[in-house]
């Protein structure tokens, strides 16, 4: 900008955002490119319009009984699904995150030799792999229905989630501080114990709330593919048309839901 | 951290004794729960069927080698739906949750009531999980790609509102100040001074959330929403394992291109 003819009529008094993609020919090639993928998306969707309007009474009267929820009629088989989840929920966090630590550990590139290091994020990636329900499906062929299919589809997805959040957190704490343990002598567990642990802790605390959570809402679905819980019970009520017990199922999973995030909200501020 | 004086000179402990008690407490209350949890699992299990777990892994593998290769002709159109399932649920998600998050975040909604309805819209749709969605809207719209597009959609909206929310209340508020001052109206300060600030944050949730939507996308089919998941479940019930294999092997494909993806562009923008 030329500062002689900036009080002239040069200076534009006109001004204009910036653009978020800076470069415009990234930008264009970006728009014209999702332009063309969501054409062919569209394109190649085959919705059943017919069909989709012939549901929209159908799906009014379902809506409609829905209400009011009946938490009455089936409330034995309703508690003991919800029960069954929350302990499977419980115990594959609580046996997810004990093999957790150990594999955690061994993924953190400043603490591990590269041979462990490469076997661990093996293990994460592997358990990383496949969605909860699927493992579950498997789990289920080869340990029968059951709640414990659901625990051990649990447990694995919890290593995945928890192992690799744990490495992560490791890799970037303070070094500083490990290094002055290190330099009084102590020996390995020591260092974890003092160095490391008061480090990553608050963290991991609210991230094991996090995936109790996780695990109790997959929790529900994985009784479809019989594994257990009160997905089961929600897909019979389902099956048999009785929708207002469905409701009463899903209004319980979302307060007990709502509730685990309020503990979890509390417990992290007290931890820190 | 206390230091007790002793006569060998001051020692240092991490606790004090309070620290140390009500630890010991909490680790019992603990074990206690996951002994309870593990009793009442166990008791379900029917431990014959656990003992020929091994064996019956083995036959599963046996049986599942080598994949159907040729089964592959099959899969690329369920591939591509599961894809389309995804993007497209992600964007409904994208475009509902904007007005959520604005009246979730306490310095932009219009009132406390609003806020609650919003924060409700959230946990609800993060509650309940996609497949049960699915399972809802199969009812309603009839099998297919559709109702998983909306599953997901509806799904996604509660985890995007919940992250942009949080975005929009940790906005600097000196920027939108500035916007005030030039007498911009409500309106204006958002678009001029809240949304150049959440952008990245929106656009990098957005891909975030595009890469879980493609695994979540992958099982739909289990319910009858479209996607790969139909092959799935139609193999393994007709006992096809060469093509459960392939089948897995393509979402375990899918599933590590679209986590490369989201993760480069979250690179660039961040």
């Amino acid at each position: 900008m030329n500062t002689t003819n900036s009080q002239t009529s040069s200076y534009s008094d006109y001004w204009k955002r910036p653009h978020f993609i800076k470069r415009a020919w990234l930008r264009w090639l970006l728009m014209v490119g999702f332009a063309i993928y969501l054409a062919l998306a569209l394109g190649t969707m085959d919705i059943d319009w017919e069909r989709a309007w012939e549901g929209l009474p159908r799906g009014q009267r379902f809506i409609q009984a829905f209400f009011p929820p009946n938490f009455a009629d089936n409330r034995g088989v309703v508690f003991d699904g919800i029960m069954e989840s929350i302990w499977m929920a419980i115990s594959a966090t609580i046996f997810g995150i004990i093999l957790s630590i150990p594999i955690g550990l061994g993924a953190a590139r400043n603490l591990s030799p590269a041979w462990v290091y490469f076997l661990c994020r093996g293990i994460i990636a592997s358990s990383r792999s496949f969605p909860e329900i699927i493992m579950a499906i498997f789990a289920v062929k080869l340990f029968g229905f059951g709640p414990f299919a659901g625990f051990v589809a649990l447990s694995i997805g919890t290593i995945g989630f928890f192992a690799k959040l744990l490495a992560e957190d490791i890799e970037v704490m303070n070094a500083s501080q490990a290094e002055a343990v290190k330099v009084t002598g102590s020996s390995w567990f020591q260092w974890i114990n003092y160095a490391i642990q008061p480090q990553v802790m608050p963290r991991m605390i609210g991230l094991a709330m996090y995936r109790l959570d996780i695990n109790f809402r997959e929790s529900a679905v994985i009784g479809i593919v019989g594994g257990g819980g009160i997905g089961a019970t929600l897909n019979t009520s389902f099956s048999r048309y009785e929708f207002d017990t469905t409701a009463a199922i899903l209004i319980i999973i979302i307060v007990i839901v709502m509730v685990l995030e309020y503990i979890s909200g509390y417990l992290r501020k007290w931890v820190q | 951290m206390p230091i007790i004086e002793t006569k060998d000179g001051p020692l240092w402990k991490r606790r004090t004794l309070k620290q140390s008690l009500a630890r010991l407490f909490w680790w019992t209350v603990g074990l206690i729960v996951a002994a309870i949890a593990w009793k009442l699992i166990s008791d379900k299990t029917h431990w014959y069927f656990v003992q020929s777990a091994p064996k019956e892994a083995s036959d599963i593998v046996s049986r599942m080698m080598p994949p159907d290769w040729s089964y592959m002709d099959k899969l690329w159109l369920p591939v591509w739906e599961t894809i389309n399932i995804a993007t497209l649920g992600t964007l409904i998600a994208m475009l509902i949750s904007i007005p959520v998050a604005f009246m979730a975040a306490r310095n932009t909604t219009p009132h406390p009531l609003v806020r609650a309805f919003a924060l409700f819209i959230t946990v609800t749709s993060r509650s309940v999980n996609s497949l049960i969605w699915a399972l809802i809207l199969v009812f309603i719209l009839g099998p297919g790609v559709l109702a998983g597009t909306i599953a997901i959609g509806l799904r996604s909206i509660g985890g995007f509102s919940k992250l942009l929310y949080e975005a929009i209340e940790e906005i600097n508020p000196v920027q939108v100040e500035a916007i005030e001052a030039t007498g911009a109206s409500r309106l204006q300060q958002i678009v001029y001074a809240i949304v150049p600030q959440v952008l990245p944050t929106f656009v990098g949730v957005g891909v975030f959330r595009w890469d879980i939507n493609v695994r979540g996308s992958t099982i739909l089919g289990l319910v009858g929403a479209g996607g790969i998941g139909l092959q799935l479940s139609g193999s393994i019930n007709t006992l096809a394992w060469t093509q459960v294999s392939m089948i897995l092997l393509v979402i375990l494909l899918t599933v590590i291109i679209s986590e490369w993806i989201s993760a480069k562009v979250r690179g660039a923008i961040i």
